[in-house]
């Protein structure tokens, strides 16, 4: 697993509660895993732990709502 | 000269459709032409704010020109190479964008009902779209400002009056563009099937709760004086009204949308199937509560929490909540009535949140079943609909205005 990986997982777990790597394509937002305070820390730890900067106008939630696609975005923003 | 309200009666659908016939058979062979679509634009805004409502449209022009004035001058700023991005320009630019909004707002609460002369119809849903493209364009996913794009942005016209609340990048998307043919017809099977449905909410649903119904409860109501089971029947009956009105209009401007090839996004899903209050604001005037979740809740939450206002998240949450819902309710109007109902929603959003942070602890030993998912569901509504009797303002006529 390389390092955004194993980072941005270790970050849902840390919001979530849950280990969110065995099911990468569970829509968080449905499963009542996150919401928008979760998506704002997520933001927030994303800036703090990688250093990436995602402004809230950029969070569209269905471009964001699995930890899959959280991974892709954040590989593709780095 | 002939004055419509939106969707308001039959004339005004015949015209519709005579007058997107030729775009709609344009968009099926691959063509959209802006200049058709902007005269038609112009004729039906003129039907709704022209006639004897002319000054609504002189009201509406001034609006106009001084948003897409403050817009470009603030994009602008933004744009320079070397843009300092200051927090106060930016604080500013949105308080003025508001500005005209507050003192309509205002005015009724502070000279005994009059209304101010620069309110027009559908001014707080412009009022919506010019602050969420300032927010963007803030942080930079806006990066080109199109004086002419934006202002066909503001004036579409089937969502003029009362929304859904469209966003400025989805919406260019599909106005600078044509949908293939195959796309294009499911757009207008949809768009026919939603304007048909909106027939049966608008002018059968809403009619029998609205006209035939609430006036016989409300009188029973205000003879029984104080609490009675008639306002308990005010309560549901009004609530269905406010229901098929506003899901009726949405589905006309969703549908006429859609045969113009803009997918203008849902107002409404299935609201009363909701299973908490979370679960609603999910599914009711959904383009109202994503524009607060998305630019007011988050980015105050984004505020606070880097900030460190607050040392726990739960109180991060709660109080961004209260004030999201507080702010919904200032939005709704200057009466008590609209303010607690925005209150009543802040804190029902928080005794939510507690309620699934305790359900989450002790998962093992709360009942989960089909019975508890009809109760869950029997008691969203019930909340919603008291939630609504406060909005409707019938309790002021009730307890404070209606006493002979």
């Amino acid at each position: 697993m390389d390092e955004t990986k194993s980072a941005v997982l270790a970050i849902l777990q840390d919001l979530t509660g849950e280990d969110v790597s065995a099911n990468m394509d569970a829509n968080l937002f449905d499963e009542g895993l996150l919401d928008s305070m979760g998506s704002v820390q997520l933001l927030l730890e994303l800036q703090n732990q990688l250093g990436i900067e995602v402004p809230v106008s950029e969070f569209e939630r269905s471009e964001w709502e699995t930890p899959a696609k959280i991974v892709a975005k954040v590989e593709s923003m780095q | 000269m002939m004055s419509f309200d939106p969707y308001g009666n039959p004339t005004y659908f015949i015209l519709l459709f005579v007058a997107l016939l030729p775009l709609m058979i344009g968009l099926l062979y691959g063509r959209r032409s802006h200049v058709y679509e902007t005269i038609i634009s112009f004729v039906f805004l003129l039907l709704t704010f022209g006639g004897v409502k002319w000054h609504t449209g002189i009201a509406l022009i001034c609006y106009l020109v001084y948003q897409i004035v403050l817009v470009g001058l603030y994009s602008k700023y933004r744009q320079r190479p070397d843009s300092p991005n200051k927090g106060w320009v930016f604080v500013v630019s949105v308080i003025l964008a508001i500005a005209p909004l507050a003192v309509v707002k205002i005015t009724p609460a502070v000279s005994h009902g009059a209304s101010s002369i620069i309110g027009f119809l559908g001014i707080s849903y412009l009022t919506f779209k010019v602050v969420q493209t300032i927010m963007e364009t803030r942080d930079g996913v806006i990066t080109e400002f199109h004086p002419v794009l934006f202002g066909q942005f503001l004036l579409f016209f089937p969502t003029i009056s009362s929304g859904p609340i469209d966003r400025y990048r989805r919406f260019v998307k599909d106005y600078e563009s044509v949908p293939t043919r195959e796309k294009y017809l499911a757009l207008v099977e949809k768009g026919v099937r939603y304007v048909f449905l909106g027939f049966l909410y608008k002018f059968i649903l809403a009619y029998i709760f609205g006209t035939r119904m609430l006036p016989v409860v409300e009188h029973a109501a205000l003879q029984a004086h104080g609490i009675s089971w008639a306002l308990l029947g005010v309560m549901y009956v009004y609530s269905m009204d406010l229901f098929f009105d506003f899901a009726g209009y949405s589905l006309f401007a969703v549908g006429i949308s859609y045969l113009m090839g803009v997918e203008t996004p849902m107002n409404f899903n299935q609201p009363f199937k909701s299973k908490n209050i979370k679960d609603f604001w999910n599914r009711w005037h959904m383009t109202l509560s994503f524009w607060f979740r998305d630019f007011i809740y988050m980015r105050l939450v984004f505020f606070v929490m880097k900030h460190k206002v607050f040392k726990s998240r739960i109180t991060t949450a709660n109080v961004c909540y209260v004030i999201n819902m507080l702010i919904m309710g200032f939005w709704h109007g200057e009466t008590w009535y609209y303010i607690v109902y925005g209150l009543f929603h802040g804190f029902a959003m928080v005794i939510n949140d507690a309620w699934l942070r305790y359900k989450k602890k002790h998962r093992a030993s709360i009942p989960s079943n089909k019975f508890t998912e009809y109760f869950a569901i029997f008691l969203t509504f019930n909340v919603v609909c008291f939630s609504f009797l406060i909005f409707s303002g019938f309790l002021d006529t009730l307890f404070f205005a209606g006493r002979p």
